[in-house]
């Protein structure tokens, strides 16, 4: 049983043994014992190989599933899909031109507030709170992002959009509107729903999750390195924005992608208060509509195939939209973070 | 010279303020939404509410169907979705780290994490919902566990790597095989973190509503058949408060303020319960 | 083929005066990728005696000893050639079985690495991997380890408390206990007491002392002073090589070596 633990016979330590009685707690190790163990381990790690294929399939099988559902609708429309802004379930004509514009227009309003205001809470919490106010306010703005995202659809809907219809849209457009350029954005009725609305309410959304990245990659700035700052006589914002940023960029940038990952396929919230109006307006005050919110609203409801089709052709753009943004955003952060490994 | 230092302190001074103006921006929404929530609410939140279905319109009556539903499905997803997040996580941290198959699904997991969700709804509606033909709680809990498995995934990986090599050591020089270094003695020593991830991943999905409309659907009535469309809270709330029924609205703030209250509070009890393992590890 | 099973109790008085080679190396190169990092060690190590490993940092001591566990095949990249021979077989031996070789040659670490669980299950962790015990022998094992590292006295009343609760050197007394309740045979100490406090330190000098009795024990340490208190023989080694083997009292008085007197009295080092 245990032929492999033979002592050498020139030594007197073997003799020895002979003459010592064997005591039951000895420890002896069987083959058997050896082969199943290694039986176990190559289950386990073939196991945990399988499961970890599995995730990597995942997305593969959202990619083929999608295509093969948007079939139709790729057959029937081709290039001219994306351009089109007619979407009339009566006639099966459907382009993605509103959608897609609603979609980007109202990501694009979420990153011009969100990213200032993110920073400047990053900075606050980095470089100006005090000690024991940074967790709970960390903590407060992350339950931001913990909030339901109906909720804010609810919340944009029944308190922020009459809100903002009686006190601030009658503002921007009397004040906006008259603007060289810039006017035809703010044209028209203070109706509280619209595309500036949702592009708020994803606003206030995408802030917690920019804020946190940004704050992550401000935090990992060498301590060493801005003290030789401040020791030159530099004032905070100074060595933020003359040793933090530069050092931080393409973090920050990362985290801006990262939002905006967010910000493109959120639901809810805008299916709310966008207005979900298939016309095509160049007025952010007017209703419109976004992929995500098409989906939500028609399809339970689609009857017709090419229908069908067409609203998993939104979603397969809406996600390769999403995958290009978010690996972008993933690759720039793993070269801040190979930056990092260098330098410490 | 003065006026060049004078200049530079103004500039610093009012970007400071600015700085601060952005922290109580954000304060102001969490604490302007909260208050909208509580306000509207409170009213709807009585006994009623859990002892009750969801009503027709103009009658009166509760969410426990909805929340009975949401619960479920909850469940189900964790169920299914931790293990597989674990056992691929161990993967890529013990095994795999810097092989291709843990490289990419490193990659397509964090792709995942923030994929949205209404296209997972979209990925089960057409592989299971169209097969099977009819919408079910099950096909609900398969596309909240999607949502759960790249969460888990990412803790599990990130605080298998936390653990010291030397554990590793420790137990291997045992004699121990390799998995039970892990099962028994890494995945141990970073319970607390996976533990934390699992609350967040199901604080995530409890107020989910994208994913379910086209697989749960909705179910007005009392129903424990996981094979049949289920109710659940974050749709009813969405069905409620979009219709025009005053009675409708309440019940969907009701059903809002429990939601977001369970969904914070599960935040906060992760956090804390991080920390504290964590500052004694 | 003889049955061999080493004497736990009573064996000593006899061996010691007799001493006998329990681990010969020989020839022994190791590479980390492809930096050179054991050159041609040989080298012959007794059975119930105590063996330091000296040398300054990153001169392979701490290699040397991981080659007896073969714990450097956790990593890649890492490998050794030539032989090392444990009671007649080749460790090195790619039949060789990473586990059993492990339980019967056990390690303890620089930092102390109790595992995530009750006193109790830390100890019986190893000896539930091999062997099984009804829960009374278990009990008596678990006993019978702790008394050997004299930890006994200070947890018999927390067997299931966590083993993170006890102070960094009970802790490594905890180790200690782990790693000879299963009876191993070699038990290799990687500077045991480096991360100890002076009191903890003297603890774990004695517990040395008494466990060669009944074990093979090396120990690396960068603590001259200890190897002279606790070895019976010492190796001196230097970039990779080994300068000098011998018994610790010729070492530390006249040296064979210059480079080992220099490092010695401080010269160097």
């Amino acid at each position: 049983m245990i032929d492999t633990l033979v002592l050498r016979g020139s030594f007197p330590v073997a003799e020895l043994a002979k003459q010592t009685p064997r005591q039951n707690m000895s420890k002896t190790i069987s083959d058997a014992t050896l082969k199943r163990q290694h039986l176990s381990d190559r289950l386990f790690r073939g196991t945990t190989r399988m499961f970890a294929f599995i995730v990597f399939a995942l997305l593969v099988g959202i990619i083929i599933s999608l295509l093969l559902g948007a079939w139709p609708a790729l057959k029937a429309f081709g290039i001219k899909f994306f351009f089109a802004a007619e979407w009339n379930p009566v006639t099966d004509e459907f382009g993605a031109l509103v959608p897609i514009f609603g979609t980007l227009a109202t990501s694009a309003i979420a990153l011009l507030i969100g990213v200032p205001v993110s920073f400047g809470i990053a900075l606050f919490l980095t470089e100006l709170s005090p000690k024991w106010l940074r967790r709970p306010l960390g903590i407060a703005v992350e339950l931001l992002a913990g909030i339901p995202s109906i909720i804010y659809g609810m919340w944009g809907l029944f308190v922020f959009a009459p809100a903002f219809q009686e006190h601030i849209q009658p503002w921007l457009i009397d004040h906006l509107s008259e603007v060289p350029m810039l006017g035809f954005l703010f044209e028209g009725a203070p109706m509280g729903i619209g595309i500036l609305t949702a592009g708020i309410i994803l606003a206030i959304m995408v802030i917690p999750f920019i804020a946190s990245v940004m704050r992550d990659v401000f935090e990992i700035v060498p301590p060493l390195l801005k003290e030789s700052a401040y020791g030159l006589g530099a004032t905070t914002w100074e060595v933020v924005r003359h040793v933090v940023l530069p050092y931080t960029k393409i973090g920050v940038v990362g985290g801006i992608m990262l939002g905006l990952g967010r910000a493109l396929g959120e639901t809810m919230a805008i299916t709310f208060v966008i207005g979900n109006a298939h016309q095509f307006s160049t007025s952010l005050m007017m209703p419109g509509n976004s992929i995500a919110s098409a989906l939500a609203n028609e399809f339970n409801e689609a009857t017709s195939d090419l229908h069908v089709a067409s609203l998993i052709e939104l979603g397969l753009i809406l996600f390769i939209i999403t995958f290009i943004v978010l690996a972008l955003s993933k690759l720039l952060l793993l070269q801040l973070a190979k930056r990092e490994g260098k330098q410490t | 010279m003065f006026s060049l230092y004078a200049r530079r302190r103004l500039i610093n001074a009012m970007n400071l303020t600015i700085s601060m103006l952005a922290m109580a921006f954000g304060l102001f929404w969490l604490a302007w939404i909260l208050w909208t929530l509580l306000r509207q609410g409170l009213g709807g939140l009585d006994l009623q509410m859990f002892t009750q279905m969801t009503p027709p319109p103009g009658s009166q009556g509760g969410l426990l169907n909805a929340i009975a539903g949401s619960f479920m499905m909850t469940s189900v997803a964790t169920l299914i979705g931790t293990p597989i997040g674990i056992l691929a996580g161990v993967y890529m941290a013990e095994f795999g780290q810097k092989s291709w198959l843990a490289s990419a699904t490193r990659f397509v997991n964090d792709i995942l994490l923030s994929a949205p969700s209404i296209v997972i709804g979209l990925f089960i509606y057409e592989v299971y919902v169209v097969n099977v033909h009819h919408f079910s709680g099950w096909a609900g809990s398969l596309a909240l566990s999607l949502i759960v498995i790249p969460v888990v995934v990412r803790t599990t990986e990130n605080m298998l790597k936390l653990v010291p090599n030397s554990l590793r050591e420790a137990a291997a020089a045992l004699g121990a095989p390799h998995w039970k270094i892990i099962m028994l003695v890494t995945l141990r020593a970073s319970r607390a973190g996976i533990i934390t991830g699992l609350l967040l991943a199901v604080a995530r999905i409890s107020g989910e509503t994208a994913p379910l409309l086209f697989t749960a659907l909705n179910n007005q009535f009392w129903s424990s058949n996981m094979n049949a469309p289920m109710a659940n809270l974050p749709v009813v709330i969405f069905q409620f408060a979009m219709s025009p029924y005053d009675d409708w609205h309440k019940l969907a703030w009701a059903g809002a303020l429990l939601i977001t209250f369970g969904v914070l509070a599960l935040n906060i009890i992760a956090r804390v319960m991080f920390r504290q393992k964590g500052a004694r590890g | 083929m003889t049955n061999y099973a080493l004497p736990i109790q009573d064996a000593a008085p006899d061996v010691r005066s007799a001493p006998t080679e329990k681990l010969a190396v020989r020839n022994l190169n190791f590479h980390y990728g492809k930096f050179h990092a054991l050159k041609d060690i040989n080298l012959s190590i007794p059975g119930n005696r105590v063996t330091a490993f000296i040398g300054p940092s990153g001169c392979g001591k701490s290699t040397l000893l991981r080659t007896f566990n073969r714990m450097y095949e956790l990593y890649p990249h890492q490998k050794a050639d030539g032989e090392i021979v444990l009671d007649g077989e080749n460790i090195l031996d790619a039949r060789q079985d990473l586990n059993r070789l492990r339980a019967k040659v056990g390690m303890v670490f620089q930092k102390p690495t109790p595992f995530p669980m009750s006193i109790f299950d830390n100890i019986a962790f190893g000896v539930r991997l091999y062997e099984r015990l009804s829960t009374h022998e278990m009990n008596d094992r678990v006993e019978w380890a702790l008394k050997k590292a004299a930890l006994w006295n200070e947890v018999k009343d927390k067997l299931k408390q966590s083993g993170n609760s006890l102070s960094g050197g009970q802790q490594q007394r905890l180790c200690i206990a782990r790693a000879i309740a299963v009876k191993p045979e070699v038990v290799l100490l990687d500077e045991p007491a480096s991360a100890l406090d002076p009191i903890s330190t003297a603890h774990i000098e004695e517990l040395i002392h008494e466990l060669k009795e009944d074990y093979t024990i090396v120990i690396v340490t960068h603590n001259m002073q200890q190897a002279a208190r606790v070895s019976d023989c010492t190796a001196y080694m230097y970039l990779g090589e080994l300068i000098e083997f011998g018994n610790t009292d010729t070492i530390f008085t006249t040296p064979k070596q210059k480079a080992t007197e220099d490092y010695i009295t401080g010269k160097f080092g």
